[in-house]
């Protein structure tokens, strides 16, 4: 009856840290039936991604992406929406970025033309969310189907402008040209070098803390702003928002455009930062993996940083896993992290109810004794 | 088969339920604690209590959707081991939920045969069951005709379907829960019949309920719980209302509302003409004219869906006016001028949500967060970018103070409090603002007799201090007691209008089925 007894580190602390080790148990059998040692293949992940400085960076290079679309993701979700488009929305933001980049960047340093491109980028984003937003909102298109649609608009569309108008005259690729070295973001081993310190050569930018301060900003957009108020509560029940006299149309809109500007931000981290152009299919997926941070980390930021660290582990220790297992291939690692989704995603709740009782009995003998 | 006439002599044989030592807990809450029942073969059998105090629990465990922790449940005599509602009805327990569990689209035979049907053969099972049916509804007085389609039967009807659905699977024990939350005073006395029918013919009923006059009106025996225990077991004809409400709350309690003439003064609210069509076209409030004067309290009485969410909901901004107007504090709204729930609230207007778990409330938001809805844009909870947390959480402790919302916690998520202790809240939070005119939906729906007398009085407060009250009830105890005047509505009409010293149970159940005599609407009933 009243499963509202739990306390909330079990909800969001145990239980997500059982799903993960299922899911690595699971992925612990296939490798054993491929005949590998899956201890073996757990030392490769963990040393890949946290055993030396280069491995560090690149996880946290991929932490990055995630945090900024497992923020979209969430932000959307507490409006009751499920934004999808996180991929297509990155792209998008991430061409306000270059465009932005690539106009100013002969006439001012990175430090000046950074609140500029993440402007461009968060206008970008937030108009391709824009449209999905508003047909759900004022003509009931629902925006799962909406924002899939994007995604493959995104990409046609970035097609076509970097194979036809951006493309780098004389080049062969499909990218931009590179934005100047003064107008990039600092990569990490430069910001320490300032400090003194010498450490291997990464993406990792300071993209980073912007990801940080995004978190920051979502929790207090959702928790202490009257905007927030009015996204939870029409997430939860949009009567009551209704009959608290809120705009709900206009809060929806409003909601998925900040969702998009917030995927956006993956331009930042990339164009701006790690690949300093516009290139084909720069996010690589980062949109679709925030679904499962987002869904990991229980739509909290806290659970997104943490959702996302893992997520950025599995992506680079994955990598090195197949570089150092040949019988290990790239894609049996996306089916590791298939299974992560799996059970962080859609069986999240499957292993709740027996938490659940296993918890309300321990809890009652304590109570018992107690007493 | 038995007779009951005489109760003494139904003691000594076996009784058709008997309960030992039920123990359910959920978690910390131990929702049946060394339950004991004994239901007498061939009676009607009262279960009454608050909500909360295990009523619902202990039905679930004998129709198999729960399992005891410990204890013993003996049907007719012999140990039974129920698990499932499949094991209840094989050992002929018949349940009719509160909401009914009805095919609309499928007619009367198909609902009542579907699962227990005789053949694999559709057509063979339909004729046995078609047979069947005849014989039951010959037996027992229950008429239906087999072919009707569900969704088109009056509510009483629907529910006769559901009582032959359990007597069609052998049922000789009904469960009824809440049966007459939804019937009009006509339809309850036809109920009432039914099951008096079913008693003659050995059929022990348990009678699920809050309403005391049911109680006293047609069971034998009554049993009282309160939070999870029986604290009591008597024959009804020894009992009295005020009894049964002091053992239900543990201390006595005023069943009438306390209160003086109303003195009626100036209009505050009127509804000229409200039309409202729903997104299907269908008229769901049809031209609609009313007035609540200050000092006043005004009842909508009528069976529930027939155009008073609507009226309420137009009323309070939340559908916007279509044909019509709304005149509110020297401001009117129309068609022309849309206003949302929001500004209705600066008008002066205060509304308790009919159902607070659909409008009223966020259950997932904490007591604080639901303590400023509608008051989420004030300047005294927002700083210049970020709420002011402080500032809603101590009024949500300044609104728990002043109406006793139970526990005191601001911070305790809406849908750990109970339903009373929830619509203290809702209500404390519209009155807050000494609004001129209010809105009241069900005002006690799902309350505890405790809170119930608690909320009338400060409701008669409000009108007593000048301000306008409308209450929109279906329960017509409520409203016969707590108005001054009222008025019914059937099919989104008004139908009748009277003052409610003037006003009895047969004439406004006859103007909430729209009736000049009774059975008219009962649609293919004989």
């Amino acid at each position: 009856m009243s499963n509202k007894t739990l306390p909330v580190w079990i909800d969001v602390g145990v239980i997500p840290l059982i799903n993960v080790c299922l899911a690595f148990f699971v992925s612990g059998l296939i490798i054993l039936l491929i005949g590998e040692s899956p201890l073996e293949a757990v030392q490769y992940i963990i040393t890949g991604a946290f055993g030396y400085d280069e491995g560090i960076g690149y996880t946290l290079y991929y932490t990055t992406n995630f945090i900024f679309t497992g923020l979209a993701v969430s932000v959307a979700f507490h409006a009751g929406l499920f934004n999808i488009g996180g991929e297509g929305q990155a792209y998008i933001g991430g061409l306000g970025v270059g465009l932005m980049c690539m106009s100013l960047d002969s006439f001012m340093p990175w430090w000046a033309l950074f609140p500029f491109a993440i402007a461009a980028g968060a206008a970008f984003g937030a108009a391709w969310a824009f449209i999905p937003a508003y047909l759900q909102a004022y003509r009931g298109s629902h925006v799962v189907i909406t924002t899939i649609m994007f995604n493959f608009i995104a990409s046609a569309l970035m097609v076509y402008l970097l194979v036809n108008v951006l493309i780098e005259p004389g080049s062969m690729a499909p990218q931009t040209r590179s934005i100047m070295a003064a107008a990039t973001l600092p990569s990490m081993q430069e910001l320490f070098a300032v400090i003194g310190i010498d450490i291997a050569n990464s993406p990792l930018n300071i993209s980073i803390f912007l990801a940080l301060i995004c978190c920051v900003l979502v929790w207090l957009l959702l928790w202490h702003t009257r905007l927030g108020y009015a996204i939870r509560m029409i997430g939860f029940n949009d009567n009551a928002a209704v009959y608290s006299g809120i705009n709900t149309r206009r809060v929806i809109v409003i909601t998925m455009c900040i969702s998009g500007a917030m995927s956006a931000m993956v331009g930042i981290n990339e164009v701006m930062g790690a690949q300093e152009r516009v290139l084909l299919d720069f996010v690589a997926g980062a949109g679709f993996t925030g679904i499962a941070v987002a869904l990991m980390g229980r739509n909290h930021p806290i659970g997104i940083v943490i959702a996302s660290l893992l997520f950025g582990a599995l992506y680079q220790g994955g990598a090195e896993l197949s570089f150092e297992v040949p019988t290990i291939t790239r894609d049996l690692v996306v089916v590791i992290q298939g299974l992560v989704i799996l059970f962080c995603g859609a069986l999240s709740l499957m292993i709740k109810p027996s938490v659940e009782k296993l918890f309300l009995k321990l809890y009652s003998k304590k109570e018992t004794t107690n007493v | 088969m038995l007779t009951t006439q005489n109760t003494e002599q139904q003691e000594t044989l076996t009784p058709a339920i008997d309960l030992r030592k039920i123990n359910k807990s959920f978690g910390p809450v131990h929702a049946n604690k060394d339950v004991d029942l004994v239901v007498t073969k061939g009676s009607i059998h009262g279960i009454i209590g608050e909500n909360g105090a295990g009523k619902s629990t202990l039905m679930s465990i004998l129709y198999g959707f729960y399992e005891a922790d410990s204890g013993e449940i003996l049907v007719n005599g012999k140990q039974a081991s129920i698990t499932s509602s499949k094991d209840a009805i094989n050992a002929g327990i018949g349940m009719v939920h509160q909401h009914f569990m009805l095919i609309e689209t499928f007619s009367v035979l198909e609902n009542v045969m579907l699962g227990a049907e005789s053949s694999s053969s559709l057509k063979k099972s339909k004729i046995s069951a078609r047979a069947e049916l005849a014989r039951l509804s010959q037996e027992f007085g229950l008429a239906v005709d087999p072919d009707a389609i569900v969704g088109d039967l009056a509510v009483g009807l629907q529910q006769r379907v559901e009582i032959l659905k359990s007597l069609y699977r052998g049922a000789d024990i009904l469960i009824l829960d809440e049966p007459t939350g939804v019937l009009t005073p006509q339809e309850v006395k036809q109920l009432f019949d039914i099951l008096n029918a079913l008693r003659e013919r050995g059929v022990s009923v348990m009678l699920i309920t809050h309403k005391l006059q049911e109680i006293l009106e047609i069971t034998d025996q009554v049993t009282v719980m309160r939070a999870g225990t029986m604290v009591a077991s008597r024959q009804t004809s020894q009992t009295t209302k005020e009894e049964l409400a002091e053992l239900m709350v543990g201390r006595k309690v005023l069943l009438e509302v306390d209160k003086s003439p109303a003195a009626p003064k100036e209009v505050l609210l009127e509804a000229h003409n409200l039309t409202i069509k729903d997104f299907a076209g269908i008229t769901r409030l049809d031209n609609v004219s009313l007035e609540v004067k200050a000092g006043e309290i005004l009842g909508i009485a009528g069976v529930s869906g027939n155009g008073q969410t609507e009226l309420l909901d137009v009323l309070s901004g939340i559908l916007p006016v279509q044909q019509g107007s709304i005149t509110l504090s020297g401001v009117t709204i129309d068609a022309s001028n849309v206003l949302n729930a929001k500004d209705f609230r600066h008008l002066s207007l205060g509304h308790v949500a009919e159902d607070r778990h659909k409008q009223g409330m966020v259950t997932d938001f904490s007591a604080r967060e639901c303590s400023i809805m509608g008051f989420q844009d004030e300047p005294e909870f927002n700083g210049a970018i970020l709420m002011d947390n402080n500032a809603v959480t101590e009024h949500c402790i300044k609104l728990m103070d002043e109406f006793d919302v139970r526990p005191n916690n601001p911070h305790l998520k809406a849908a750990n409090f109970s339903g009373g202790n929830q619509q203290k809240l809702c209500i404390a939070r519209e009155m807050d603002r000494k609004p001129s005119v209010l809105l009241v939906g069900q005002p006690t729906r799902g309350v505890d007799i405790g809170a119930i007398e608690f909320i009338h009085q400060q409701i008669v407060q409000l009108r007593d201090a000048g301000n306008a009250v409308l209450v929109v009830s279906v329960e017509l105890e409520e409203v016969m007691s707590l108005c001054d005047r009222i008025i019914v509505m059937f099919e989104g009409r008004i139908v009748g209008e009277m003052a409610a010293s003037d006003a009895d149970a047969q004439t406004l159940g006859l103007l909430m089925g729209n009736a000049g005599e009774p059975n008219t609407t009962e649609g293919g009933a004989t």
